[in-house]
């Protein structure tokens, strides 16, 4: 579904991303595990296609069709979505109204809030004040209502407290389509620094990133394992690719 | 006229309203017109308003209000009715501020005097419309306000010129008296026409726990407004409130802002404005004066510039004149920021909808106490003005 082939990106002028290749089928949801700083979030961006992040080098195709250079709109239309870390303030813009802007069924987004019990802050501003766990739950309310069939996911487990993780990870696990077995149609490819995502979805493969290039890939839950019991240091040495 | 009167020597090109042709009643206005002040708060047919004031040119087409609690009556009558109503008549504003107050205080065209009477909570609001119907006119009016002790009313104020006009000039003298535990809303809208001055004069006095909101909404092209109300709060627990959007298009000039004179204790102020120029040149004025222990008075200045040209001069000022006062002020001037804008496009919406969803954001007005069904109204206000842009 995402093919990545050879990818250099700059940011101000840097050198970021240093020859990527990454490939997730449809129905797969990926992994991404890295130190701060290593280029995992320049790599989601770039894939979404915001200004700023400049492909000098390689290609990037989505469901067949190139999107290295697509506008980041038209990526959307053809089914990528992202849930943004830190996401701006829209002031004066409503919750209620960027739910209904997001949505592929009428009315979906109303829906999904009063499922997730989220429909008091319909009328708020979006993000205008929203905790880090709101800011998480609104974000991926917004995905839902977009029903994207490939899902980018920025650190979802960020700033959110014990008793909303559950509810996350259960959002989390429908958008993926991780609850069913069968003919699964959707990808992910998620950031996480806890693994707690590995508790809610089960990924099909973990990649490490470090200094703009990937170090090793393979099961997800033993690469979370190795990284918590021998720390980066050892992705740098190991070179498993 | 004394010689240190400012002088911009506008007054001179324009001929009196009292020379143009009066308006009979509402049914002679045209389907163009009709539209244009409907676009301007102006409801027509006077449902769901307990009251209508309409002046075309000089003259009075309208002058109606439903219950007793509120006298209505063209300015002209109630000096007459009143003997001249000497605690209220240029009590707020001086008459020999400039070459517009003085020539107000010299040739009045007319206006509206509106009091609603002590305990009177009014729920549907009173609508007054000032029109200019023919070219060249210099319309002069007067109005006075006064909320009586424990009253409550909405005013929804909207002025218009005629679709067809190429050039007029609105003199607007107002005086707001919000006596002890009043609340007087004020909504104004300004429809004006490409090459029209406007130089509206306000003053407004809030007594003990009184209420001024006053919301301002100007999203046309206009030649220039200058327009500078001035609140005194001068009982305790009195607050005011000003919350203006104004939007300006190439070859308008708005100069707006509001003052707040906090003079009695534990009185409270409050100045927002949102400007957008689309190429016109605003500045946006704000300035809070603490005279007294335990006043709260915040200020704030949003602008955003969305064309290549155009200037938004933000003047926010705090005077504090005791030590126990909490007075702050925030001001930001700038573009949409790109982030806002990606945040939409990875949506789905494209580049110009993301811009056009932000700015009507910017421009959501969110008025205390107003009827749903006008919330709905100038959110349509709102939209269409952006589709003109």
């Amino acid at each position: 579904m995402l093919h990545i082939e050879d990818l250099w990106v700059e940011v101000h002028g840097k050198e970021v991303l240093k020859g990527i290749n990454m490939h997730i089928d449809k129905g797969e949801t990926h992994c991404l595990f890295g130190k701060n700083g290593s280029g995992k979030t320049t790599l989601l961006m770039t894939i979404m296609g915001f200004l700023g992040y400049k492909v000098k080098y390689g290609k990037m195709t989505f469901k067949g069709e190139d999107i290295t250079y697509m506008p980041t709109n038209e990526r959307a239309r053809l089914g990528l979505g992202i849930s943004f870390q830190r996401p701006p303030t829209l002031k004066g813009v409503k919750l209620r109204d960027m739910l209904r802007l997001c949505e592929k069924t009428e009315n979906d987004g109303q829906r999904l809030a009063i499922e997730y019990g989220f429909d008091h802050f319909l009328e708020r501003d979006v993000n205008l004040g929203f905790s880090g766990g709101e800011i998480k739950k609104s974000e991926l309310l917004q995905l839902m209502a977009q029903q994207p069939d490939f899902t980018l996911l920025d650190e979802p487990e960020s700033g959110v407290d014990i008793e909303n993780l559950h509810v996350i990870g259960g959002i989390i696990k429908k958008l993926l389509q991780k609850d069913i077995h069968r003919n699964r149609q959707k990808s992910g490819l998620v950031i996480t620094h806890t693994g707690f995502i590995l508790n809610y979805v089960s990924a099909d493969k973990g990649h490490v990133m470090l200094n703009g290039r990937m170090m090793c890939a393979g099961n997800p839950v033993d690469i979370f394992e190795g990284i918590q019991k021998y720390g980066y240091e050892e992705c740098t040495k190991c070179q498993k690719i | 006229m004394s010689k240190d009167i400012k002088k911009e020597g506008l007054v001179s090109q324009f001929k009196p309203a009292s020379e143009a042709e009066n308006l009979t009643d509402i049914a002679s206005l045209d389907g163009a017109e009709k539209e244009r002040l409907k676009k301007s708060g102006i409801e027509l047919s006077s449902a769901g308003r307990v009251g209508t004031f309409l002046q075309a040119n000089c003259g009075v087409t309208k002058c109606e209000c439903g219950i007793k609690g509120v006298e209505l009556l063209p300015i002209t009558e109630a000096l007459k009715k009143y003997d001249g109503l000497k605690d209220y008549y240029w009590k707020l504003v001086e008459p020999e501020k400039d070459e517009f107050t003085h020539e107000t205080a010299s040739h009045l065209d007319n206006g509206y005097f509106i009091r609603v009477k002590a305990g009177e909570k009014v729920v549907y609001p009173l609508q007054t419309c000032l029109y200019i119907r023919h070219d060249k006119v210099a319309q002069r009016v007067h109005n006075i306000v006064i909320a009586e002790e424990g009253s409550d009313l909405h005013i929804i104020s909207g002025c218009a010129t005629h679709p067809n006009l190429t050039s007029a000039l609105h003199i607007g003298i107002s005086e707001f008296y919000v006596k002890k535990g009043a609340r007087l809303t004020f909504t104004m809208v300004h429809n004006w026409g490409e090459n029209v001055y406007v130089r509206p004069r306000t003053g407004i006095i809030v007594e003990e726990d009184g209420v001024f909101l006053s919301n301002y909404i100007s999203l046309k092209g206009v030649r220039s407004i200058q327009s500078f109300p001035t609140a005194r709060l001068v009982g305790p627990r009195a607050l005011a409130r000003f919350n203006s959007v104004m939007v300006a298009p190439e070859g308008t000039e708005l100069d707006i802002g509001n003052r707040i004179i906090l003079e009695a204790p534990d009185t409270k102020g409050e100045i927002l404005s949102r400007t957008i120029s689309y190429g016109g040149n605003i500045i946006a004025r704000g300035h809070l004066v603490g005279k007294a222990p335990g006043i709260k008075a915040h200020l704030e200045c949003n602008g955003l510039i969305l064309a290549e040209t155009g200037i938004i001069h933000a003047i926010p000022e705090l005077e504090a004149h005791v030590g126990d006062v909490d007075m702050s002020h925030e001001a930001a001037v700038g573009k949409i920021a790109q982030e806002e804008i990606e945040y939409l496009m990875a949506r789905g919406l494209s580049e110009e909808e993301a811009t056009s969803t932000i700015v009507r954001g910017f421009l959501n007005v969110k008025i205390d106490g107003l009827p749903p069904e006008l919330e709905a109204e100038l959110e349509a206000v709102v939209n269409d003005s952006q589709k003109g842009i």
